[in-house]
C-alpha cells in the first residue's frame, strides 16, 4: 500500500515538474524543475528495486550533467520578452510537429510485441541467483557484453576526441605560459626559520628590510601586508559577528 | 508491542527515532564544534578563543545559535525570494540525510542499503546545488561569483574523489558500508593505500569549500561569496550545513580507510572500548585536520586550485587505480 502511495506521490511530482520545465518562463528555474524530474524518476527506480541505476541516474545526471547544464544556464543574459516574441508565430508549426511525433508513437506502441517472459521479468528486478543489483548488472557488461560495452565506450572516445580537436587551437608564439613550479618556488629572499614563539623574528637576528614606500598610494584602500594578516583572513569567514 | 512495532505506524516510529538518536548528537557535535574550531584556531595562533559565555566560554554556540535567531532575516529585494530560502534548507538537509547509511558500529546503520557508497556520492555531489541555489537566488554579484566557482570546484575534485572510492571498492568488492569496514579488520586501508588516503582527504576539503579551498566564500575578494546576502537564520543554516557537511566528509574517510568501529589493534585495552567510540574518535581526529589545515594554510589561488584538480589528481588517482587493480589480479587478492 505504501509502495503503491509513494509511486504515484513520485509519479505525480516527476510529471509535474517535467510540465513546469517546459512552461516556466525563467530558464534557470527549468533547470531546477529538470532536477527534481531526474529525482523523482530515482525515487521511482528505487521503487522497482533497481537501486544502482537510481543511484547512478542522481550521480550521473543530477550531480554532474545538470551542475554544468545550471553553470551555463545561470550566465546566459536572456532577454524575455524577445524570448516569447514568436510565440503566436510559430506555435501552429510547433503544435503540428508535436501532434506528428505523439502520433509515432502512438502507433510504435501500439503495435508492440511483448516477449512471453518479458511481464514476469519485468516484475522483480532483482536477480534471481542472489546476486546484488549490482554485481548483476556488472556480470551482464563486463563479462557477458564486454566488447559491446567496449565498442561503445570507444564510440564516445571518438567524439570526445573529436570535439578536442574541434575546439582546439595553436596557441601564438608570443603567447605567455605559467610555470606553477617557478610561481610557488621559494626564492633567495623567503627564509625559513624556526621562530621561538613569544619572541619573535628579531631573537634570531633576522631583520626584516623595510618594504619600499608605494610610488603613490591612490585610494582608501589601506593594503596592510603585514605579516598578521595573513593566515587570519579566513577568522572572518564564521566567526563574522562573534567578535 | 511486537505487533505494534510490525505495523506501518510502528515501523514509522522506529525509523524517527533511529533517525533523531543520530541526528541529535550530530546537531550538538556540529554545535561545539564550532567552539573547538574556535579553541584549536585560537591556540594555534596563541589567542585565548571565546571564554565569556560560561566555563571555559562551553556555552558560546548556543549564545551564538540565540543570536542567530533573534536577528531579522533579509529578503533581497531582487532576489528570487523561494529559491533564496530553498538554497540554504538544501545545504542542510543534504548533509543531515546521509547519515542515513553511515554504520556507527557493525549493524548500527539507519539504513544498509547494498548501495550505500553510491548513496553516499550522489549526497555529496548534490551538495552545491544549495551553493549554487543560493548564489544565484541573490541576485548579487559577489554571490553569483562566488556560486560558479564552488560548482566548478566542486564537480571537478567530485573526480577524483569518485576514483579514489573506485580503488577502495575494488579492495572490497562490496558497495556496501558495513561490508567496505569489515574488509578492513585485517589492515586500515589508509596503509597499503596512503596516496589515495591523502587525495580523498584533500578533495574532502574542497568538496566542503574549506580552507584553503574556501574560494566560493572567499572573503577577500568576494567579501562571503555565494552567503554575501544571508543574515539570521538563513545563514545560520548555511553554517550549520558546512559543518555538518566536514562531519559527513570526517565520517566518510573514517568508513573508507581508517577502519571505521574497528580498534586500531584487535588486542586486550583496545577491543575494550566500544565501536561507536572508536568511530566518534576518528572522526574527531578527522576534524581536527581540518581545522589544523585552516589555520596553517593559506588560501589556493583559483586557477592552481584548477590545476590541482585536473592535472595532479585525477591522473594520479586513475593510475593508481589502474595499479591497484594490476596488483589485486596479479597477487589473487581479488575479492570474489
Amino acid at each position: 500500500m505504501i509502495a503503491a502511495l509513494a509511486f504515484y506521490v513520485f509519479a505525480a511530482i516527476l510529471i509535474a515538474s517535467a510540465v513546469m520545465v517546459v512552461t516556466s518562463r525563467n530558464p534557470v528555474h527549468s533547470v531546477l524543475f529538470l532536477i527534481l524530474a531526474f529525482f523523482n524518476a530515482s525515487a521511482l527506480f528505487l521503487l522497482a528495486g533497481a537501486e544502482f541505476l537510481a543511484m547512478i541516474l542522481v550521480i550521473v545526471y543530477v550531480g554532474a550533467v545538470a551542475v554544468l547544464f545550471l553553470f551555463i544556464v545561470m550566465m546566459l543574459d536572456i532577454d524575455f520578452s524577445r524570448l516569447r516574441e514568436g510565440f503566436q508565430r510559430y506555435a501552429p508549426i510547433g503544435a503540428v510537429i508535436g501532434a506528428i511525433l505523439f502520433l509515432e508513437l502512438l502507433f510504435v506502441f501500439g503495435s508492440w510485441q511483448f516477449a512471453p517472459e518479458a511481464g514476469a521479468l519485468r516484475m522483480n528486478a532483482a536477480p534471481e541467483n542472489g546476486l546484488s543489483n549490482t554485481a548483476a548488472l556488472g556480470q551482464l557488461i563486463y563479462t557477458d557484453y564486454i566488447f559491446l560495452f567496449q565498442v561503445a565506450g570507444l564510440i564516445l572516445l571518438v567524439a570526445m576526441i573529436g570535439a578536442i580537436v574541434l575546439t582546439l587551437r595553436d596557441k601564438p608564439a608570443n603567447s605567455r605560459r605559467q610555470d606553477i613550479g617557478v610561481q610557488v618556488a621559494r626564492g633567495e629572499a623567503v627564509v625559513l626559520t624556526s621562530v621561538p614563539p613569544r619572541k619573535g623574528l628579531a631573537e634570531l637576528g633576522i631583520v626584516r628590510r623595510p618594504v619600499p614606500a608605494p610610488p603613490k598610494p591612490k585610494a582608501i584602500h589601506g593594503h596592510g601586508h603585514g605579516d598578521d594578516d595573513h593566515g587570519h583572513g579566513s577568522d572572518d569567514k564564521h566567526g563574522g559577528g562573534h567578535h | 508491542m511486537d505487533a505494534f512495532l510490525a505495523s506501518p505506524i510502528g515501523i514509522l516510529a522506529i525509523t524517527v527515532a533511529q533517525a533523531l538518536a543520530m541526528l541529535v548528537p550530530l546537531l550538538i557535535g556540529v554545535a561545539y564544534m564550532t567552539y573547538a574550531e574556535r579553541k584549536i584556531m585560537a591556540a594555534m595562533q596563541m589567542r585565548k578563543g571565546p571564554n565569556m559565555v560560561g566555563p571555559f566560554g562551553l556555552l558560546q554556540p548556543f549564545a551564538d545559535a540565540l543570536k542567530m535567531l533573534l536577528k531579522e532575516t533579509i529578503i533581497p529585494a531582487g532576489a528570487s525570494r523561494a529559491l533564496f530560502i530553498i538554497g540554504p534548507m538544501l545545504t542542510l538537509v543534504l548533509a543531515l540525510i546521509a547519515w542515513a547509511v553511515i554504520p556507527v558500529a557493525d549493524g548500527w546503520a539507519i539504513a544498509d542499503i547494498n548501495v550505500g557508497v553510491l548513496y553516499l556520492l550522489a549526497i555529496s555531489s548534490l551538495g552545491v546545488y544549495g551553493i549554487v541555489i543560493a548564489g544565484w537566488a541573490s541576485n548579487s554579484k559577489y554571490a553569483f561569483l562566488g556560486a560558479l566557482r564552488s560548482a566548478a570546484q566542486m564537480v571537478s575534485y567530485e573526480v577524483s574523489m569518485g576514483l579514489v572510492i573506485v580503488t577502495v571498492l575494488l579492495c572490497v568488492g562490496s558497495l556496501n558500508l558495513t561490508e567496505i569496514v569489515r574488509a578492513q579488520s585485517t589492515v586500515w586501508f589508509a596503509i597499503p593505500l596512503f596516496p589515495m588516503f591523502i587525495i580523498f582527504f584533500i578533495s574532502t576539503l574542497a568538496e566542503t569549500n574549506r580552507p584553503p579551498f574556501d574560494l566560493a566564500e572567499g572573503e577577500s575578494e568576494l567579501v562571503a561569496g555565494f552567503m554575501v546576502e544571508y543574515s539570521s537564520m538563513t545563514y545560520a543554516l548555511f553554517f550549520l550545513g558546512e559543518y555538518a557537511n566536514m562531519f559527513l566528509m570526517s565520517a566518510m574517510t573514517t568508513i573508507l580507510f581508517l577502519g571505521g568501529w574497528l580498534p586500531p589493534i584487535d588486542m586486550a585495552p583496545f577491543n575494550w572500548v566500544p565501536g561507536p567510540i572508536w568511530f566518534i574518535l576518528k572522526i574527531c581526529v578527522c576534524l581536527f585536520t581540518f581545522v589544523w589545515v585552516r589555520a596553517t594554510f593559506p588560501r589556493y589561488r583559483y586557477d592552481q586550485l584548477m590545476r590541482l584538480g585536473w592535472k595532479i589528481f585525477l591522473p594520479f588517482s586513475l593510475g593508481w587505480l589502474i595499479l591497484t587493480a594490476f596488483v589485486l589480479k596479479i597477487m589473487g587478492w581479488l575479492p570474489a
